[in-house]
């Protein structure tokens, strides 16, 4: 199983202002804050650790502020973190994605990441069209030949369920659920290996999330791509995530199989938010 | 009349003389020279430098004139060329007020006579010597500007050689009109790395930058940047495998190259010019002083003949 892996995250800390030698001492779930009554800095995520595997999706859990989009941000170089370490495995190497320099940052992140997030206008160029936005990304990873983009492009618009004739119109033409698609077909591009969602299906209505759903866990059967998939909502979870990490106030507060979490919840706070679910 | 501006000349004439030679002081030509060594050090690379008020509103080819007046010297020959030509009102007024200031310079229209040749929208279509260098006017330096407002953001794009935003520009074209549709200032990487806004030169003049004998220097007065393509360096305009980049084509409805009515000649940039009197459509060489010299071997060949 240890050579399946695809990410080790160990200790990862994210702290928003100056940040003291208390922040940590007096902030987390059981004091019921995450802003540092010493020196008010917020800190939004500490002593992160999990690890995936390949072809797994792993869900993170948690109520708005917990720190879940923080964490993943902050692996998708977003954003740069206080403390920590994280390693991603691929194809035999080893990165130490904290300690990488830009230009290395910006290769894994275009040929061997992947970001849908939960707002379009974040993953997309909404100036250029379905099928440039897919283009953009191919033309990262130095492929140079029209013909081909064009193809790729029509494939992976095929395989998100997009309509391959729509592909040169301004994704703002699209209903909500299509632009996540066009997302979905931009992030899957250059065949990451490491996937993250952000609240992929949050405000898009029923129907269109389950095609979402649905989709997603068919490319995972499909390509065996490693996931992250960040939500509040318990539904996704339970369809998605083999495993879950639930977040409050920066901390992981508990984690282990989605279905244990969901039957057994330890945690008050889980327990609550389990019973609450409808 | 004739004489109140005669006049004015002189006294213009007399007051410039009291300037020192070149009309920058010797620290702001120095200035601009270090930038010109980084330039071409660093091919392609935007250099910043202090771009000094010149008594002409900026985007009047400032840029240009400060490279000039800082490489100029007394032994120097200068061509100023307008569009292709050296009397249009941008290159009479450039020559003229670098003929006040650098008293002692000589100037021509001839390109094979100067050794400093400073341009705007055209390159020669005779090709340039080793001995020769170019000045550009430039009025937007950065070719990343189209896709990316910040400039903090361009000078990450540029260090990475993040070019991929450009290339969807040009994706997009195809894809709506079937072909590139940038008609000038076409963007050309440099020495394999950085990108750059080539003035507004017309396609048919970007290949002149790839593998050039002569220097070729650009300056941007107004956003303060000069930049360089050195002797004998690769320039490419950014182009897709399977859809090469191409010039203008100057051929008619039938498919036949169309010439110039003056010279005759067939390869070179043609101007479209409507005819005053019949209304008709001329064509005509761009570059001035090539249609001069085309017509001027034409006439010896013809006395040699009779």
């Amino acid at each position: 199983m240890t050579n399946d892996k695809v990410l080790q995250v160990r200790n990862l800390s994210k702290v928003y202002g100056k940040g003291c030698s208390k922040c940590f001492e007096l902030t987390g779930p059981e004091h019921n804050t995450n802003i540092c009554p010493h020196c008010g800095s917020v800190v939004a995520a500490h002593d992160i650790s999990f690890d995936l595997y390949k072809g797994e999706i792993l869900g993170i859990m948690g109520e708005s502020g917990s720190g879940k989009s923080t964490a993943v941000k902050n692996l998708f170089f977003d954003e740069i973190p206080s403390s920590g370490q994280a390693i991603f495995f691929d194809e035999g190497k080893q990165y130490d994605l904290f300690n990488l320099n830009a230009q290395q940052k910006r290769h894994l992140r275009n040929h061997r990441f992947g970001m849908v997030y939960q707002n379009p206008h974040l993953g997309l160029n909404f100036n250029v069209s379905a099928g440039g936005n897919i283009a953009e990304r191919l033309l990262m990873s130095q492929l140079s030949n029209y013909q081909e983009i064009r193809e790729r492009a029509i494939e992976l618009l095929h395989r998100t369920e997009v309509l391959t004739e729509r592909m040169d119109e301004m994704p703002k033409n699209f209903s909500g659920g299509m632009q996540q698609r066009v997302q979905i077909a931009k992030a899957l591009a250059t065949n990451p290996t490491l996937l993250f969602l952000d609240e992929v299906t949050t405000g898009l209505d029923l129907s269109v999330q389950a095609a979402i759903l649905d989709l997603i866990m068919e490319i995972q059967r499909e390509s065996e791509t490693a996931m992250i998939a960040v939500t509040h909502d318990l539904g996704v979870i339970r369809l998605l995530a083999g495993r879950t990490i639930v977040m409050k106030y920066g901390r992981i507060i508990e984690s282990g199989l989605t279905d244990q979490i969901l039957e057994d919840p330890q945690d008050a706070y889980t327990q609550r938010l389990v019973a609450s679910a409808l | 009349m004739f004489n109140q501006t005669f006049s004015a000349d002189t006294q213009f004439r007399k007051a410039s003389a009291e300037y020192n030679f070149g009309f920058l002081d010797e620290y702001a030509k120095k200035e601009v020279r270090r930038s010109v060594l980084k330039a071409i050090a660093i091919p392609g690379y935007q250099v910043p430098y202090s771009s000094r008020e010149m008594p002409m509103g900026r985007g009047f080819g400032t840029g240009g004139l400060q490279l000039t007046l800082s490489l100029i010297g007394k032994k120097d020959t200068l061509k100023v060329i307008d569009q292709g030509s050296d009397d249009s009102v941008n290159a009479v007024n450039l020559r003229s007020f670098i003929e006040m200031t650098c008293p002692g310079i000589d100037t021509t229209t001839k390109v094979s006579e100067a050794t400093l040749i400073q341009s705007r929208h055209r390159i020669p279509e005779r090709e340039l010597r080793e001995d020769q260098i170019l000045v550009l006017q430039v009025p937007y330096p950065d070719a990343l500007v189209v896709v990316e407002p910040s400039e903090d953001k361009r000078k990450i794009m540029h260090g990475e050689a993040d070019y991929s935003r450009l290339l969807v520009k040009l994706y997009e074209d195809i894809v709506k009109f079937n072909e590139i549709t940038i008609s000038h200032r076409y963007p050309t990487r440099i020495n394999g790395h950085y990108v750059i806004d080539p003035s507004p030169i017309p396609r048919w003049d970007v290949p002149k930058l790839n593998n050039s004998k002569s220097l070729i220097l650009l300056g941007a007065g107004r956003e303060k940047k000069i930049y360089a393509v050195p002797p004998y360096t690769l320039a490419e305009p950014l182009e897709f495998d399977d859809i090469p980049f191409r010039v203008e084509s100057f051929n008619d409805s039938t498919g036949k190259r169309r010439t110039c009515w003056r010279c005759g000649c067939d390869h070179s940039f043609l101007d479209e010019f409507i005819d005053a009197q019949t209304g008709d459509k001329r064509y005509q060489c761009s570059d001035s002083d090539y249609c001069d010299e085309q017509i001027k071997s034409q006439v010896n060949n013809q006395e040699l003949e009779g």
